[in-house]
Order: C-alpha cells, then structure tokens, then sequence
C-alpha cells in the first residue's frame, strides 16, 4: 500500500485480497464492535436523538437547497472579521491556492490537523512537488503517514493497525521526520501517545503555518468549528502564524445557534462521547491571540454535481461521524482501503461515485459495495438514505443518463462491464416472453444436469459475479414437464391450471406441517 | 470569469428543483428537540456537572470562595508546580507568594511557554450534561494557547451563575465574535484500537475547581 488512490482496482477485487487478511479482520472487527457499543449507550442518554436528527438533517437539507445564499453570506462574514477567502473548483486549483500561500510565507513546512478534504485533494503531495513537508499531527494520521499508507476510517485513519504494528513504525520511522521514538518503546497506546506527544511538540513549537479543514462554517458569523480529541487541532490553529483551512462548501450551517444541534449529535455518534475533549471555534483573525493571517479555501470537486443530483444531493448532509461505517458488515470485512477513496465505508459508497463520477471501474463497483441491508441509515445522525442513494446510482451504473459533470449537464453511457448484465436481463425478457423456448432451454438444462459445474465460469465482466456465486442445480425435471407429465397435455391452458392450484394450496393449508 | 462566480453558477444550476418562492428562511426545520434533558436545581447542576467532568478523567475540587487561594496552593504544591501563567483577571490572591505569576504575554515564544509548569484559569460557561468547559478569552482565561501547552490546567468555575444544563443554553450565552476552546476533560485519543487514552498534546491534567458560596460551612 503506498499513499496514493490513483490506479487502484475496483471495490470486489480489492475486497477478495482484504477480506482474506485475517489480522486486518481482526483488527477491523474488535475496534468496530467496540465503538457500535459505546455509540449507542451515548446516543440512548437523550431522549431526543429523534428529534436532533430531523432537526440535524432539516438545517442540512435548508443549507443546500440555498448553498448559494449561505456561501456568500459566508464569505462576507469571514471577510469583515479580517479572514481571506478563495475559491477552488477543484483539487487542483485548491492545492495551488494552497501551495501559493505556503509559498509565499517563505516556509517550507506546515503542520496538518486531520482533515478529510485535504486528504480527499491530495494536498500534502502536492505540497511535496513544490518542496513543502506536511507533517500530519493527528495521532492516527502520523500512524498513515509514517507507514506510507493510506487512512481506512474517517475517524480513526489507522483503524487497521494494531498495536504492535504501530510500534514497529513508530521504531522504524519516527526518526527519519523529526524526533525518534524510544528505543525500547513497548506496545502500550499511553506510551505510544506519549512516543508521538515527543515527536509532534517538536513540530508544534516551530510552526509558522499550520493547515486545517473544518467540521462546521457559520455562515451568520463567518465562524468556523474543528471538533477533535488530542489537542493537536488546537495546536495547529493557535500556534502559527499563517492558518489555513480548506473546507467543503457543504460545511456550512445557517446559524450559530444551529451548532447546537450538531454538537451534541457529532460527538455521541462519532466517538460515542457526550463530548469531545476539544472543540476550537475561531471568526476570521483576533488580535495578539492566534494566527494573524487566516485563508478559507472552498472547495467544489464534485460536490456541486452531487447536489445537482436530487436523489444522491443528501449525501452532501454527511458532518462525517463514521457510524456508518462502524456498523457496516460489508465495511467491518472487507476495510476501508478496498473503497478507493479518502471516504470509505457506505457514506463513501455514494459520496466517491458522486463526486468522481461513475467512469472507472473502482467507482462504478461503489455502489455495489453494500448488502443494502440499512444500518447506515439507522445510526446516521443526519438521516441519510444510503440505501436509497446506492440503489439510485446503481442504476446510474447500469443505465446511464443524465448528470451534472464540472457543472455541465452531460449524458453519460452505462458503466463498462455492466452490458453483460444489461444482455442477460434483455435476453431473460425475452426468454419469459416465449414460452416454447424457455421449455426447450429448460429441458435441455435438465438434461444436461451431470455436466453443469458447480460455478459458471463466466468470462470478462460477468466473472466478478459468478465467481462469488455457486450455480443451481437444475431439477431432473422442470415444473412445466412435471405438470404436463401429471396433469396430461390439456392442463397448460390457464383456466384450469389456476383451478388446480387452488385445491392444492388450501390441501396443503389443511394439513399439519 | 472567476472561479467564485464559476462555483456559485454550478450552484445555482444545481438548484432548478427548489422552487422559486423558497427562500432560505421559509425551508422548515422542526426545533423540538429539547433545551435541556432534565430539570435540576442549582446543586443538582452543579453535581451533575463534577460528575461528568471526572468521568472524563478530569479531577475535580470543590470549595467555598474563602478556599480557593488554600485549594489552588495545596493543588500546585502536590504537582510540585513552581511557574504557574496567569491571565491578568485572575486576582491576585488566588496565587501563593512562593509561586512565580507568568503573565499572559503574546510574544512569549512557545517554547518558553512549554517551560512553565502550570496554567490558572476562569471559565466563560460550563455545561452540566456534557462535562464541559468553555473558555473565550475573557479576562480571566487570556489568550487560547496559554491553556494548552502547558501540561497542568487549574480550570475555576463559579457555582451557580457559570453553568448552564445544556449545548443550546450554553451557545445562547456565548459570543460567536470570540475565540472559544470548548473542553471536556484532558486530552484523549481512540486512535489505537478505539481504546481511549487520556493525555496527547493538550495538558494531560485538568484540575477542575467548582467553588459554590453553598459550600461555605
């Protein structure tokens, strides 16, 4: 695994080799286990979690109808408390406006607090092209970073890793980026916290640019809000010089007072605590208390073909808490690596394909990436309908149709390798639609019976489907020849046929089973 | 065109559906969740509030305001603390002569404020049903990083008239204008294993100090 998404294979194929990792099973299995239990402990402590989630989600559903109003009266806000705001359409401008700020600090190092839309952008190499190190300060990140790996969890990035493994990086490679770890560090998390404490405080101290996203924008007040747990977000936002912060354009929220809707479900739903232990809240720049050049950087990529998108547009209501993902049997086994994106999980299943577009194999596989069986939208403190979106983009895949690309209405053809699925239910239609020949086909299967394999070795496309599935074995002797064996030639024609099963059905009913 | 202007086109393209006389304030939201989850008086708030915080591994004292400054000695002396910082409304006598009062100093460098032992503060509002504290830069909290490099914070808390039940009644009190640093306990991670560890980057010990005149005895 090395630190980047680009090229990686779809969804089945990468499941098949991450589904036999038996460590990464294990892993997987006890920390999401773990986290569902606790979860819903503090989700039961208010009596109106109903209630904050219709509320949670209406305020996000008011936000995008109106994305525009609030971004500019965001903007304004931010502006008049003496902050700079840029706007990017996609990865590329974002990491150029970034880079350019960093650039022109004279600095040739940052310090990151976690942040999904960095990571969504590949911002840190882009920072590495134009010679700028960003160290990761997020305990799990520096896990990810010096392991040359990528996050897995929305909220615990290392959630594969255990805790042997994360000492043997921090032993190994602590040292190449700053302050080395003890030699005889053992496997315990206080000291391995402590380990990365040494390391990151180093880097803290000297900081002259720091760089964030956000988890709420206030577009009332132009304040913005990062929730975390260690401290190193607090760090990173009061230490440097120079902040900046690049954040979705679905972050913002109408109000101040609408955090408190959020804030109380975020918490319990993300790390099932009544609260985080830190949350930083910063309106442009403050004299003499933190940093004295602040830049907002809104991101697009994707995001304003999403909310063209009336079905897949909720998807853009997610304040990313990762209980989908922590209740997800498709997730708990196959890992979050195998989803192709900074967003794995159900979440990531509808928000990549929507983003990215369903033109490579790996994102046309997302919306399959699920048994559809809707614990996401029970835990989800937004009331997003994943399932609903998946089965929608599903169809997309299969379909084809019309959708909004960099903003432009653009009609796209049905997904490569899905035309084989297309066939075989046009050829099942026609098949059903003439029944002389569905009889021949079926008689023939009977016949065949000794010879059919266990698995339909489909080639191509088909593969991924068959291979996962064991074949029916045909009867000796199809239901059509059984009637007309028992019931005589005359017994097809409808009336009868429906009188016949009439009496056998209520026989059976009858009888004791 | 700008890629401002490109962003809010693709917006406004995006939004054909929403209809015309829609506008942002007339987009329901039902607010019938609750403002606060029980009703308590002043003690039980106060209880409910030390409970919450220790369970989040903060260490929580109460006295009566004539025991603060011999509470605050006796809390610094147990750590060995000999440097405390000290925003300016923070009265004089909360500290102990023998203690050296660094004040609030925008151009310390970090590191020397990584030297000090220990951090006194106030607080703007506490919140009860969560265990947490909020500090906004007032006089006696001072500048954000002052309460976070430092590895000990003496956190003061007046009983009743700082703390609130709920989130919602906490926001209401509170200035968005102004730097906040919401905290509830010492710093943690779940990093490893989705186990929880107190004490990363932030003080690894909160000392929580609920001083009620209903405790004077």
């Amino acid at each position: 695994m090395s630190g980047t998404y680009l090229g990686m294979p779809s969804f089945p194929t990468a499941a098949a080799a991450s589904t036999r990792d038996m460590r990464l099973r294990g892993n997987l299995r006890h920390a999401t286990h773990t986290i569902r239990a606790k979860r819903e402990q503090a989700v039961a402590e208010l009596g109106d979690w109903q209630e904050l989630r219709a509320a949670g989600a209406a305020l996000k559903e008011r936000t995008l109808r109106h994305l525009d109003h609030y971004l500019e009266q965001l903007e304004d806000a931010v502006t008049a408390a003496g902050g700079h705001v840029h706007w990017a359409q996609d990865a590329a401008e974002a990491n150029r406006i970034v880079t350019d700020l960093v650039l022109r600090t004279g600095e040739s190092e940052v310090v990151k607090v976690k942040s999904m839309a960095t990571q969504e952008i590949g911002l840190n190499d882009a920072l590495a092209r134009a010679g700028i190190s960003a160290h990761e300060t997020d305990l799990a990140e520096l896990i990810v970073q010096l392991g040359d790996d990528l996050p897995s969890h929305i909220l615990v990035p290392a959630i594969h890793r255990n805790r042997d493994e994360i000492r043997d990086i921090f032993r190994s490679k602590m040292g190449d980026r700053g302050r080395a770890a003890p030699k005889n560090l053992s496997d315990d998390p206080r000291e391995l916290a402590e380990a990365a404490r040494l390391h990151l405080r180093e880097k803290f101290l000297n900081a002259k640019v720091g760089v964030s996203g956000a988890n709420f924008m206030v577009a009332e007040t132009g304040t913005l809000v990062v929730v975390e747990s260690e401290g190193n977000g607090r760090m990173c936002l009061t230490l440097p010089e120079t902040l900046i912060s690049v954040v979705g354009i679905e972050k913002v929220v109408p109000t101040w007072q609408d955090l408190e809707v959020f804030l109380q479900t975020l918490p319990r739903s993300s790390t099932a605590e009544r609260m985080n232990p830190y949350t930083s809240t910063w309106t442009g720049t403050t004299d003499e208390d933190g940093p004295s050049d602040f830049h907002l950087v809104l991101l697009d990529n994707g995001r304003t073909d999403a909310l063209a998108d009336t079905v897949g547009r909720q998807a853009l209501r997610c304040i990313r808490c990762s209980a989908c993902l922590n209740v997800c049997p498709v997730y708990e086994r196959a890992g979050g690596h195998a989803y192709g994106s900074a967003y794995p999980g159900p979440i990531g299943a509808i928000l990549t394909p929507q983003l990215r577009g369903v033109g490579s194999e790996l994102d046309a596989s997302l919306p399959y990436a699920s048994s559809l069986c809707g614990a996401c939208y029970e835990v989800c403190p937004v009331a997003i309908d994943i399932p609903e979106v998946l089965v929608h983009l599903r169809e997309r895949v299969v379909e084809g149709g019309t959708v909004s690309v960099r903003g432009r209405r653009t009609t796209v053809k049905p997904a490569k390798g899905h035309a084989a699925e297309r066939a075989a239910m046009r050829a099942a239609r026609w098949t059903f639609e003439h029944p002389r020949a569905l009889r021949a086909g079926m008689r023939m299967a009977s016949h065949a019976r000794r010879l059919t394999p266990r698995r339909l070795p489909l080639p191509g496309a088909g593969r991924a489907w068959s291979d996962s599935r064991d074949l029916p074995r045909p009867a000796p002797e199809s239901f059509r020849d059984w009637w007309r064996r028992t019931r005589g030639p005359d017994a097809g024609s409808a009336d009868s046929g429906k009188a016949e099963v009439r009496e056998r059905g209520e026989r059976r009913d009858g009888g004791a089973r | 065109m700008s890629s401002r202007d490109i962003v809010l086109g693709r917006i406004r393209r995006a939004l054909t559906d929403v209809p015309r006389e829609e506008t942002p304030e007339n987009s329901p939201v039902p607010r019938d969740y609750w403002d606060t989850h029980a009703r308590r008086s002043d003690a039980q708030r106060l209880d409910l509030l030390a409970e919450n915080l220790a369970d989040y591994r903060a260490l929580v004292h109460r006295c009566p305001p004539s025991g603060l400054p011999a509470l605050i000695a006796e809390l610094l002396a147990a750590r060995g603390a000999r440097s405390v910082v000290a925003p300016p409304g923070i009265p004089a006598d909360w500290l102990p002569d023998e203690i050296e009062r660094v004040a609030d100093d925008p151009s310390m460098p970090p590191r020397e404020l990584d030297a000090l032992d220990s951090v006194l503060t106030g607080c703007a509002v506490a919140v009860a049903e969560t265990g947490t504290i909020v500090l906004d830069a007032g006089a006696d909290q001072g500048r954000r990083r002052i309460s976070l490099v430092p590895d000990h914070h003496i956190c003061v808390v007046r009983a009743p008239e700082q703390i609130v039940d709920s989130v919602p009644q906490a926001l209401a009190r509170l200035d968005p204008s102004r730097p906040q640093t919401w905290i509830s306990g010492p710093s943690a991670t779940s990093d490893i294993e989705l186990d929880r560890v107190e004490g990363v980057h932030g003080p690894r010990t909160l000392e929580v100090v609920l001083v009620s005149a209903a405790d004077e005895g």
